[in-house]
């Protein structure tokens, strides 16, 4: 339980190199997606230091409306076994359809028909089981936004954010990969997400998302080497009617490293941690064994002996004892846990995360210290970072540039939004080039902001923040907003002021407020080639690649059905100008 | 004086508004970035992700160990050549014969044509020194140029950039495109100091706002500090408004060119709109996936196959189109790995070792394949299992660099190599 402010945070608060505004605006900016309406005069009349308290300790924090909110999406709650089963996979779809035609009477000639060929109504059957499938990704989108934008828990959905990138997993891995990941979440991330590393990582090893994205449930002990008990193969059962074929267990087919690897390099040491290439076969000879119990029909975890090396191990160092069994793995990741590198890794990605992108070396060296003392304790190793003097320096002041996702949450939560039932804001994330669980490799997306600016992406954020005024984006209602804000009644350069302060935390240099407030066009009569009025490029056609439509490769839409809202030019006047200048500023990139 | 400049400029408006000179400055600078550029030489490089299964692509339909290990999912041998064992009794489209030893997939037909024109040069059982089987470690080390070391931060294409521009008035003459990625994101082959511009659509590269907002916008991004955001943002708008200028829309395919309509495609059209207008494009990438073929991986028909027949047409088109600007254009395909040299239980392969790489442009010495043939007889192998590599990437990635785009240095673009001799390439 935290304690009230003391009179010690007290003077803290006076010897931070930050003002007292600055430092409020800091903490919302890092410990949410931005600042809504309203926040920055809460968490000035509770204190900055109570408050980064309260936001350590969520379950202290009320989020009924939220919660009611996220409850009309089924998926969410359900089980990998029960979505596969209510949302199949289209071939499996298809597949069955063979089944019927070919025990039905009516149809002598279809039961030889392959799979690949399809008549209008095969066609018609596997768009509809496309669509359906769709909706499990779909969902998992459109939960992450709404409860990044309504969740009063901010800085837990921010961690659950931190780690679902750092545990990355690509839904589009294979079939079954969509089915495991509300479980991912719900089950392994959420509930561990400020909590003990050793739980957190334990769950992610175990959990089928993980299993089958870094293809340990398909390692075995090679095929030469001891298994703990022998292998008996099951007899396939043919079984006539049944809805799904009965699923090969994974053949003894050697050891897959993938697992092991990416344990070591991203969850846990970092990939300077000190280990080699034999810890990488040891850690994966360790696990095999852990792998599904069907993934295709959606099962959860299982150890299976006869899959997995019985031999001796030699890990970092260790020595794991021949003839065990899944004490194995679990031992390595005890290891891990405890590793002063691992300590050292989580702590810099912490500290990259909440503080810069080149973090003082004292500051993750202290973080790194919380970490091992309590025992990979996730909320005081954010707390040391989070109440550090390096965390309200000057330096570290809006030094972070906004991924994608925060770009979008922090603009829709600075205009008070309502969230959105649909996936046209997540596929707008996905435009700015940050498709939600759609990173293909295990490394995550960056957290640095030279990564996600160059030319192209500052051009896709502009657009954005215009179709944003322009009332692209569901959920957004500018007039209401405004009106809430009291900014309807201003006059015009007041209600400049205004939008600098509810968007850009009323920090715009001089130059961008004149720019803002003037009705005089700057470049006017500079020798610069214009705009046109429109400015925009003609295209001679209409089949460019669309990123979301790509990434989710099931979902096929029109480029009519899009409806792009970074599409077509916008004519913005009087508010939505100022709010769309602003929200494509410099300033609002940085957090 | 600096206010005859801003009179005689005409920005009279800025004056008033009261901006910082240092803007002023800046959007005048940035006007001498707006005419033409001069024609260059090009390189277009283009990654296939995901492994590309080299042995079926350039098959080596001499080697009788090819057929022994790959019984299911072989390209037969040219019919033009005495049927093998593989062919016996069927009637089916084969590789197609560039030597007498090697012939391309079937599915790569359109590049045929520029094999005869010796456009093309094949390279064989190139690849990454590195032993990794993993797709991102093979890419990484693929795109920084640095097989097994994994603290570089930079793209080799972004190192030559740096290397290659290190005086003011060079910079000052730099194209915003003289670096273009058709990807959302910047590849690793182009990260590093050195502006670059990713994007996915030449027609989304513009500003999405009327009448003066665009250039209030550009005003945002070229006044206050001149960090990471205002570099990138007053890049963009220089982008924009070259890119206006030149209008690369009404540059149509030519020479009955027809792009497929993938992504891939539709990449090497806005490469090949982009060259034609001028606008300085000096390296362009693109990239397509689909290339992992661990099951069903098909033989003459089938998953590769249809990879490899977008691949062939886009790059045909692309040929086709820019015609005797090929000249001075050079294409550089490369996978992160091969894969093994025997089939797997599900009618694919597993991730190996050695590659296939094509280089394709009018001053290329194509017409024949290059790199040594290492055999894939058992102790051939590399780990008893893959295609052995006999050239390094870095040595053909080398000579690309410093004959066709001319870098000088060809060790600060790929540090702590020294290649043993050119590979005649270009």
């Amino acid at each position: 339980m935290a304690a009230l402010p003391s009179a010690a945070d007290v003077a803290d608060v006076a010897e931070r190199e930050q003002t007292a505004d600055q430092q409020i605006r800091q903490a919302l900016a890092r410990l949410t997606f931005g600042a809504r309406p309203g926040d920055f005069d809460r968490v000035r009349a509770m204190g900055v230091d109570r408050w980064i308290s309260e936001q350590l300790d969520p379950a202290r924090i009320q989020d009924g409306a939220t919660d009611q909110w996220l409850a009309r999406f089924r998926t969410l709650s359900m089980s990998p076994a029960d979505l596969v089963r209510d949302y199949p996979p289209p071939q499996t779809v298809l597949a069955q359809r063979r089944r019927q035609e070919a025990s039905s009477p009516a149809r002598f000639d279809s039961s030889a028909r392959p799979l690949s060929s399809l008549d209008a109504a095969d066609s018609l059957a596997l768009r509809e089981a496309r669509q359906r499938a769709q909706l499990v990704v779909d969902e998992l989108q459109i939960a992450k936004v709404g409860r990044a934008l309504t969740s009063e828990r901010q800085l837990q959905d921010v961690m659950v954010d931190f780690w679902e990138n750092h545990f990355s997993i690509f839904a589009g891995k294979g079939a079954p990969e969509r089915y495991m990941l509300a479980s991912f979440e719900r089950d392994a991330i959420r509930p561990n997400a400020l909590g003990k590393f050793r739980d957190l990582l334990g769950a992610a090893a175990k959990s089928p998302a993980m299993l089958y994205y870094l293809d340990n449930w398909e390692s075995t002990v090679e095929p030469d080497r001891p298994a703990l008990t022998t292998f008996s193969a099951r007899p396939m059962r043919r079984r006539a009617g049944v809805a799904f074929r009965p699923t090969p267990q994974p053949r003894r087919s050697g050891l897959n490293e993938n697992y092991g690897r990416e344990l070591l390099e991203l969850h846990t040491l970092g990939v300077d941690g000190g280990y080699t290439q034999a810890d990488v076969i040891a850690a994966a000879r360790a696990f095999t064994g852990w792998t599904i119990d069907r993934p295709q029909l959606g099962g959860g975890f299982v150890f299976r002996p006869a899959l997995h090396d019985a031999g001796e191990k030699r890990f970092l160092g260790r020595t794991l004892d021949a003839g065990r069994g899944i004490e194995d793995g679990e031992e390595v990741l005890d290891i891990l846990a405890r590793s002063t590198a691992t300590a050292h890794f989580i702590a810099t990605k912490l500290a990259r995360r909440f503080v810069s992108d080149s973090p003082p070396p004292a500051l993750i060296d202290r973080a790194a210290a919380t970490f091992t003392r309590t025992g990979g304790d996730i909320r005081e190793t954010l707390r040391t970072i989070l109440t550090s003097p390096e965390f309200f320096s000057r330096a570290a002041y809006k030094a972070k540039v906004k991924s994608p996702f925060e770009l979008v949450l922090s603009a829709l939560r600075s205009v008070n939004a309502e969230p959105d039932t649909t996936p046209r804001t997540a596929r707008v994330v996905a435009r700015l080039g940050e498709p939600l669980f759609m990173h293909r490799d295990p490394n995550g997306y960056p957290e640095t902001g030279d990564a996600w600016i160059n030319t192209g992406s500052i051009l896709n954020r502009i657009n954005f923040g215009l179709a944003l005024a322009g009332g692209r984006l569901p959920g957004v209602d500018l007039d209401a907003w405004a009106h809430r804000e009291g900014l309807d009644t201003l006059r015009a350069d007041a209600r400049v002021d205004g939008v600098v302060l509810a968007i850009l935390g009323g920090e715009a240099s001089p130059d961008s407020r004149r720019v803002l407030e003037s009705g005089v066009n700057p470049l006017a009569a500079s020798p610069m080639p214009t705009a046109d009025t429109t400015g925009t490029i003609a295209s001679d056609d209409d089949s460019a690649p669309d990123t979301a439509a790509e990434m989710t490769a099931t979902a096929r839409t029109t480029p009519r059905q899009r409806r792009d809202p970074l599409g077509s030019p916008l004519d913005l006047h009087g508010l939505q100008q100022t709010v769309g200048l602003a929200l494509g500023a410099p300033e609002f990139q940085r957090r | 004086m600096h206010r005859r400049v801003f009179v005689k400029s005409g920005a009279l408006a800025l004056v008033t508004m009261g901006l910082s000179p240092s803007f002023l400055k800046r959007a005048i600078y940035a006007q001498s970035r707006l005419a033409k550029a001069p024609r260059g030489k090009v390189l277009i490089c283009l990654f296939q992700r995901g492994a590309a299964d080299a042995l079926n692509v350039v098959v080596p339909h001499g080697e009788a160990e090819y057929y022994r290990l790959r019984p299911s999912i072989a390209i037969p041998r040219p019919t033009n050549l005495a049927a093998g064992p593989a062919l016996v009794g069927r009637d089916a489209p084969a590789s197609i014969d560039l030597d007498g030893f090697f012939g391309l997939h079937p599915a790569l037909a359109p590049l045929k044509p520029l094999w005869d024109r010796r456009m093309l040069a094949p390279i064989v059982a190139v690849g990454s020194p590195s032993a990794t089987r993993s797709h991102f470690d093979a890419q990484d080390f693929m795109e920084t140029g640095t097989p097994d070391v994994r603290a570089t931060s930079d793209g080799w294409l972004n190192r030559y950039l740096a290397a290659k521009g290190t005086c003011a008035e060079c910079d000052a003459r730099r194209s915003p495109f003289e670096a273009v990625a058709f990807s959302p994101q910047t590849p690793r082959i182009l990260e590093g100091p050195a502006p670059s511009i990713a994007m996915t659509n030449l027609a989304e590269f513009s500003i999405r706002a009327t009448g003066t907002d665009v250039e209030r916008l550009e005003a945002l991004y070229r006044t206050g500090s001149a960090d990471l955001v205002h570099g990138a943002g007053a890049e963009t708008f220089d982008a924009v408004k070259m890119l206006r200028a030149a209008n690369p829309a009404q540059y149509l395919p030519q020479h009955g060119a027809v792009y497929p309509s993938s992504p891939f495609g539709q990449s090497l059209r806005q490469i090949a709109q982009l060259i034609k207008a001028d606008v300085g494009v000096e390296i362009a990438f693109a990239d397509v996936g689909g290339w992992d073929t661990h099951v069903n991986e098909g033989s003459v028909t089938g998953q590769l196959a249809s990879r490899l027949q977008d691949f062939a047409q886009a790059i045909a088109a692309l040929v086709t189109d820019l015609d005797d600007r090929m000249d001075d254009v050079v294409i550089l395909t490369m996978s992160e790995f091969g894969r093994m040299a025997k089939q797997n239980g599900n009618g694919g392969t597993d991730h190996g070792h050695a590659g296939a790489m094509f280089v394709i442009g009018g001053g290329v010495r194509g017409g024949r394949v290059h790199g040594r043939w290492p055999g894939l007889a058992p102790e051939q192998l590399y780990e008893g299992r893959d295609l052995a590599l006999t050239t390094d990437f870095r040595a053909v990635f080398t000579e690309v660099v410093m004959t066709q785009l001319g870098a000088v240095d060809g060790a600060a673009v790929f540090p702590g190599f020294a290649p043993t001799g050119g590979l005649g390439l270009l």
